[in-house]
């Protein structure tokens, strides 16, 4: 995973509330055995009307999404990470994010910055005064900027740290392997196992 | 959740992650958690499988994961070749990944092939005090049984691959408290369309929850998956129900049911699984029982909705801005004037499936109440049950002919029309009532338009043409 610092980049507005991921990714799109290349699926519903926009000219190159509150709600599927890092997404703003999609974010090195919903609202202001409006994120400081103003954005710290480092979970977990060795030494003896298989 | 207060009251969730704690995290990092049972599927795994092969890493605990084919699946014909390619490529990729790192996999064809939700439950491999994980955000089913069940994303599927561990952020808890008796026609599906309606679908964001109450210690086992399948719904990660008699009659005899003195230890561990007398929830909710009524979704998202006596709502009262124009988008999509009773409104398609609905009590229930009657001709309705082995035993009862008499497909096993990732797809415009859990834009379909409700409230529905519960039928001659 790419270490995570500051992105600039054109912001999108999308204001709408409970963008659940079968909007940003439709499961037809899911039968893919890739983890790449989901950028033409990104909500590819939604994409169909001219008017939608990130059709328009002016969020052409957009890089930051600034959604309504509860983003990503429904599926776990991790493709609605991924279309959105294909399509070229550095992070998704937002007042409330449903909590497997932030996960997912954070494992993809897509930035999932929690703001208060005043200042979404706020944000889509600058950007409909000013469309195509670039917006910067910084995780080392958690603000986000856009123009002359500065909004602060939460992060749970581990997720920051692993972002800020570009590291790779299972490494970090394997790190104490003794202990998971350790832990499996003392599972009780009635806990099922799929193997043998018994129907 | 506190994992180290092991002298404090505690509450079931607390408990249950008490107990597979392998590393307490430090410094403001997660806990590392250990997991019990994996479940994988055709449509989350591959990139996971991946994943493992480009490390040139194992995957650990082969004997504690399982997996199926479901989502993909054909229901009409699952003895040919599946004619979608990209499907098709899906499901034999699933088959040569388990091959080649030794996973039991139950394929079509096989009795114990079905939604990997309805599929664990019945082997008995999920039991109480378990954590469960899978690819699939309605892993939180297994919380029927008193285990911490959530979904997960890929790459935390390739994380458990190869660790049997997950990091994890504490969750807070919630207890959902249901007291009183359900009147006849109302089920736990209804319950649970009544607690997203009231918390939202943001509402169980970060939070366990724990259902409880008279109501809750009624519902059986089968009830109260359907519970806690849609607890996702509500946006928690997981829903949980403690423990009793109900569940270890459940798992008793089941093939991967602990035995002899096993199980003697099992029930014996069992028995702790309950939230301790003055643990503290980070929120709580009451519901009363006695009040509820059948409950449909008129909107685009599960907490849109109402009573079924009642009318579509009017956006103006939806709350703040936000909230007004989600109504009314959803209003527009879904083809509904505010005002329009409930009752009116017609439906093109009866769905009775998916891992909210599909198992052998959802299918008894509907046939329950089509015996006798007929079809309103302007309805299809598709009977999708939740496994090979349900299918089975419905046929063994005779409730496939009452199906198959009353009008209705009778399918084979899978997601179906729940995700319309095999062909059981609404067409744009087309209005279906349906058992499943999302009434998501497009779920079902691109255009299509769904009310979810209950399997009674999905055959009064097949029966009338029109949104319907049960109450509303004339008495079969």
């Amino acid at each position: 995973m790419e270490k995570f610092t500051t992105h600039r980049g054109v912001g999108a507005p999308l204001k709408q509330s409970n963008v659940d991921t079968d909007q940003i990714i439709p499961a037809v799109y899911l039968k893919r055995i890739t983890k790449t290349g989901f950028e033409d699926a990104l909500f590819a519903g939604w994409r169909r009307n001219p008017d939608f926009v990130l059709n328009r000219p002016e969020y052409r190159g957009a890089s930051v999404l600034v959604a309504g509150a509860d983003f990503g709600t429904g599926s776990s599927r991790e493709h609605a990470v991924w279309a959105l890092r294909d399509y070229g997404f550095k992070a998704v703003i937002s007042s409330r994010f449903a909590d497997i999609f932030r996960g997912n974010s954070g494992k993809q090195g897509l930035l999932a910055a929690q703001v208060e919903q005043s200042d979404v609202e706020l944000l889509w202001k600058l950007m409909a005064e000013q469309p195509g409006v670039e917006i910067e994120v910084d995780l080392e400081s958690r603000t986000v900027t856009c123009g002359a103003v500065s909004v602060p954005f939460q992060i749970d710290e581990y997720t920051r740290w692993r972002l800020m480092e570009g590291l790779d979970d299972i490494g970090l977990t394997l790190q104490h392997e003794a202990d998971i060795e350790a832990y499996e030494g003392t599972r009780p003896g009635f806990k099922p196992t799929t193997l043998p298989a018994r129907t | 959740m506190t994992s180290t207060e092991t002298t404090a009251p505690r509450t079931l969730a607390e408990k249950v992650w008490a107990d597979h704690l392998v590393r307490q995290g430090e410094a403001g990092r997660p806990d590392l958690l250990y997991i019990d049972l994996h479940l994988l599927h055709e449509v989350t795994s591959p990139q996971a499988f991946e994943g493992l092969r480009l490390a040139g890493r194992g995957l650990r605990r082969t004997d504690l994961t399982i997996a199926t084919e479901d989502h993909n699946t054909p229901t009409e014909d699952i003895f040919s070749t599946i004619a979608d390619e990209t499907s098709r490529k899906q499901i034999e990729t699933l088959r040569e990944n388990c091959e080649e790192f030794g996973v039991r996999l139950h394929s079509l064809g096989d009795a114990e092939q079905g939604i990997v939700h309805v599929v664990g439950p019945q082997l008995g491999l999920t039991q109480p005090g378990m954590t469960v994980v899978c690819g699939d955000s309605h892993t939180s089913t297994h919380g029927a049984f008193g285990a911490l069940a959530f979904g997960i994303g890929t790459s935390e599927v390739e994380h458990v691959m190869a660790t049997q561990t997950l990091p994890l952020a504490p969750f807070k808890t919630m207890a959902i408290t249901v007291e009183g008796t359900l009147k006849p026609g109302v089920s736990s599906k209804d319950i649970i369309l009544a607690v997203i309606a009231k918390i939202g679908t943001g509402g169980g964001q970060g939070y366990v929850l724990e259902y409880r109450g008279s109501a809750i210690r009624a519902l059986s086992m089968e009830a109260r998956m359907t519970m806690c399948n849609m607890s996702i719904e509500a946006g928690a990660r997981a829903g949980m129900i403690a423990p009793d008699e109900t569940t270890f009659d459940y798992v008793r005899g089941r093939p991967h049911a602990p035995q002899g003195e096993d199980w003697d230890a099992a029930v014996a561990y069992w028995r702790t699984l309950r939230t301790d007398e003055g643990a503290q929830f980070d929120r709580e909710v009451v519901i009363d029982a006695d009040e509820l009524e059948p409950f449909v979704t008129w909107g685009t998202n599960p907490g849109q909705g109402v009573p079924l006596s009642r009318a579509v709502p009017n956006p103006e009262e939806a709350g703040d801005d936000n909230a007004q124009d989600a109504a009314r988008r959803a209003l527009e999509y879904m083809g509904l004037e505010a005002g329009t009773l409930m009752k009116e409104i017609p439906v093109d398609t009866v769905f009775l499936g998916s891992c909210t609905n599909s198992r052998i009590e959802d299918l008894r229930a509907a046939a329950e109440i089509l015996r006798g009657r007929s079809k309103a001709e302007s309805v299809r309705m598709m009977v999708v049950p939740g496994s090979a082995r349900v299918r089975l035993q419905a046929e063994a009862e005779g409730l496939d002919r009452v199906f198959t008499d009353f009008g209705a497909d009778w399918r084979f096993a899978g997601c179906s029309m729940c995700l319309g990732m095999n062909p059981d797809q609404l067409a744009p415009g087309e209005r279906c009532a349906s058992t499943s859990n999302r009434n998501f834009e497009g779920r079902q379909g691109k255009g299509g338009r769904t009310h979810l409700v209950s399997p009674v409230v999905a055959a009064a529905t097949a029966v009338r043409g029109t949104l319907s519960a049960p109450s509303d039928l004339e008495p079969v001659a």
